[in-house]
């Protein structure tokens, strides 16, 4: 099985080298496309692939770029951003690709670039990652060496800045357009949309904002073709998916796979299934943001339709898991602790929305909690809903807590005798 | 002036690579930060000054982003993962025992400056949970005796 996205990745997790790297055909996808394609080819190839973004939304990469204006009358100032604020509580999987093959994801940058001919790109990285920091500051530094970036790329003409930012930490920072925010160095609250960021984005001038996984697969789609990154897939969604498992499993991790997996196999096979004496209850299929499945629903391939029509969103593709010596209320409350953390304060529903969620869910867990307070709890699930807010953050945060509210309520009921809870029926 | 010529070199050099000043706004703060520990509100102008931004829009950046410390901080700042797969494996143990063993709480700094705790959202790292920072450096499954043989006894009230 093809695992192009890992392929160079080490047992002892150093990174590896830009010779390593060209070894194993690294560049040669970037030498391709500067030299047979132009521009709106290479966008038109992407299109074709099939490929969605790896941030969480999933939305056609090619589709994104395709919004750029081109041509004569283009500004010339455009940018590409690389979105590595991997925030997302369960998510570490662009960790593994930055600190593993970062040049893998400078190429990557390079081909996006050239598609919407940005000459310069920045890599906004959350400012925890020093590690992931460190080695792609040394590889961007080779790949200028080798005339990889800069000035007249592989003698092709095309020219690309790459920068990297590291971040001061802020989960909503890996909002788009609050992410251009910051890197302009505003307080980091979403911007409206319309305009898109591809029409005004980073300083006002056209830009795309990609996932660090998603500029990953680029290189790979370009050196074998579209055919070969389909055929990767098990379903109608192409390419493999880096999927991690997180909680009570014998061997968490991270493992590139064939997008389409099962949970079941994610679970059982590679995180090695439950530790001894634990069992699962429910599982968040794609980081924090998403919404609880269960057991039953455990092979149902991983991928972004079959999962939208569970109920839940493949987000991150990162799982996390609930077993049953865990109470999901209070899981639930941490969640939405962070939500309430991260929120940016800048619209209404989520600045006071979160903290309100809060605080019934802790009322709840301390006894204090009345029936009608679950019924308050539903109704926030639609107040900090899709179309109320400015951005995603409240909509993702109600998430875990609408789905815990359906699949275990009774859970949030035993809460309201709490005589009987003491100690709750969980360690 | 409280920033050094190099510091101000360097800050203006970022500021530099953007079309506005202004955008190299965490970058200054990082730099100042590295500097001198934490942005006191006399730092906080020098750089809006050179930033051409005024104190209070720096100040609007400074206070938003959970790794920017407005108050003295010490020498080391532990960062505990308190997100949801930490949370699930021993977060709370390990701050409890991190609070004890140091003599501080949360938000606090050991008498001898040494190290503040502080909470942070998910370090991304989930595999290998609990997990913290102390200074630049990551720690992986952490547990209370682990955090013994990391410390030692420095720290110790």
């Amino acid at each position: 099985m093809d695992k192009p996205l890992t392929r160079n990745f080490k047992p002892d997790g150093s990174a590896a080298t830009l010779a390593e790297y060209r070894a194993g055909g690294g560049y040669e996808g970037l030498k391709k496309v500067l030299a047979e394609l132009a521009p709106p080819e290479v966008q038109q190839r992407v299109k074709d692939s099939g490929l969605r973004g790896r941030g969480g939304a999933g939305f056609p990469t090619g589709l994104k770029w395709s919004f750029v204006p081109m041509g004569e009358d283009a500004p010339k100032a455009k940018y590409l951003v690389v979105n590595g604020d991997e925030m997302e509580p369960g998510a570490f999987k662009d960790r593994l690709l930055l600190e593993g093959d970062p040049h893998q994801l400078i190429e990557g940058v390079a081909i996006g670039a050239y598609a919407i001919q940005a000459p310069i790109a920045y890599i906004f990285l959350r400012g925890e990652y020093r590690l992931a920091a460190e080695r792609l500051r040394r590889a961007i530094a080779e790949a200028e060496e080798h005339k990889l970036l800069g000035e007249n790329i592989l003698g092709s003409g095309f020219s690309l800045d790459l920068r990297l930012h590291t971040s001061a930490g802020r989960y909503i920072c890996g909002e788009e357009t609050a992410l251009l925010n910051s890197l302009e160095g505003k307080r980091a609250n979403p911007r409206a949309k319309p305009p898109f960021p591809q029409v005004s984005g980073l300083f006002g001038k056209p830009t795309i904002v990609n996932n660090v996984e998603t500029l990953c697969n680029l290189p790979h789609i370009f050196r074998n073709g579209v055919d070969w990154y389909q055929s990767l897939s098990r379903t109608g969604d192409p390419g493999t998916k880096i999927y991690g498992v997180s909680g009570r499993v014998k061997r968490p991790g991270a493992w590139e796979l064939p997008m389409g997996t099962t949970a079941r196999e994610i679970i059982e096979e590679h995180a090695g299934g439950m530790r001894e004496g634990f069992r699962l209850k429910g599982y968040l299929p794609g980081g924090a943001s998403t919404d609880f499945l269960l057991p039953e629903h455990l092979d149902i391939p991983m991928d972004f339709g079959s999962i939208g029509k569970a109920g839940s969103r493949l987000g991150t593709g990162t799982l996390i898991l609930l077993d049953d010596k865990t109470c999901p209320v209070r899981m639930v409350l941490n969640l939405e602790q962070f939500f309430a953390q991260e929120s940016c304060g800048w619209c209404t529903p989520c600045r006071d929305g979160l903290p309100w969620t809060v605080g019934l869910l802790e009322g709840l867990i301390e006894g204090q909690g009345r029936p009608e307070d679950l019924e308050t709890l539903e109704r926030l699930c639609g107040l900090l809903g899709p179309g109320n807010t400015f951005c995603a953050l409240a909509p993702g945060a109600m998430e875990p807590l609408q789905s815990a509210l359906k699949y275990f309520r009774a859970d949030f009921e035993r809460y309201l005798q709490p005589k009987k809870v003491s100690g709750g029926a969980y360690a | 002036m409280i920033l050094t010529p190099d510091e101000i070199r360097t800050i203006r050099q970022e500021a530099g690579h953007f079309p506005h000043p202004s955008a190299a706004a965490i970058e200054a703060l990082n730099i100042a930060q590295e500097g001198h520990g934490w942005i006191s509100d006399e730092l906080l102008k020098e750089i809006a000054e050179l930033l051409g931004m005024s104190p209070a829009d720096l100040d609007s950046v400074a206070t938003f982003y959970n790794l920017i410390y407005r108050r003295p901080v010490g020498r080391r700042v532990i960062h505990y993962c308190n997100s949801v797969s930490c949370w699930m494996l021993g977060a709370e143990d390990n701050c409890r025992h991190l609070s004890e063993k140091l003599g501080i709480g949360l938000g606090e700094t050991t008498g001898d400056g040494e190290y503040t705790l502080l909470p942070i959202v998910c370090l991304g790292a989930c595999d290998r949970a609990p997990v913290l920072m102390i200074g630049e450096e990551t720690h992986f499954n952490v547990d209370p005796a682990k955090l013994d043989d990391i410390l030692g006894d420095s720290g110790a009230p």
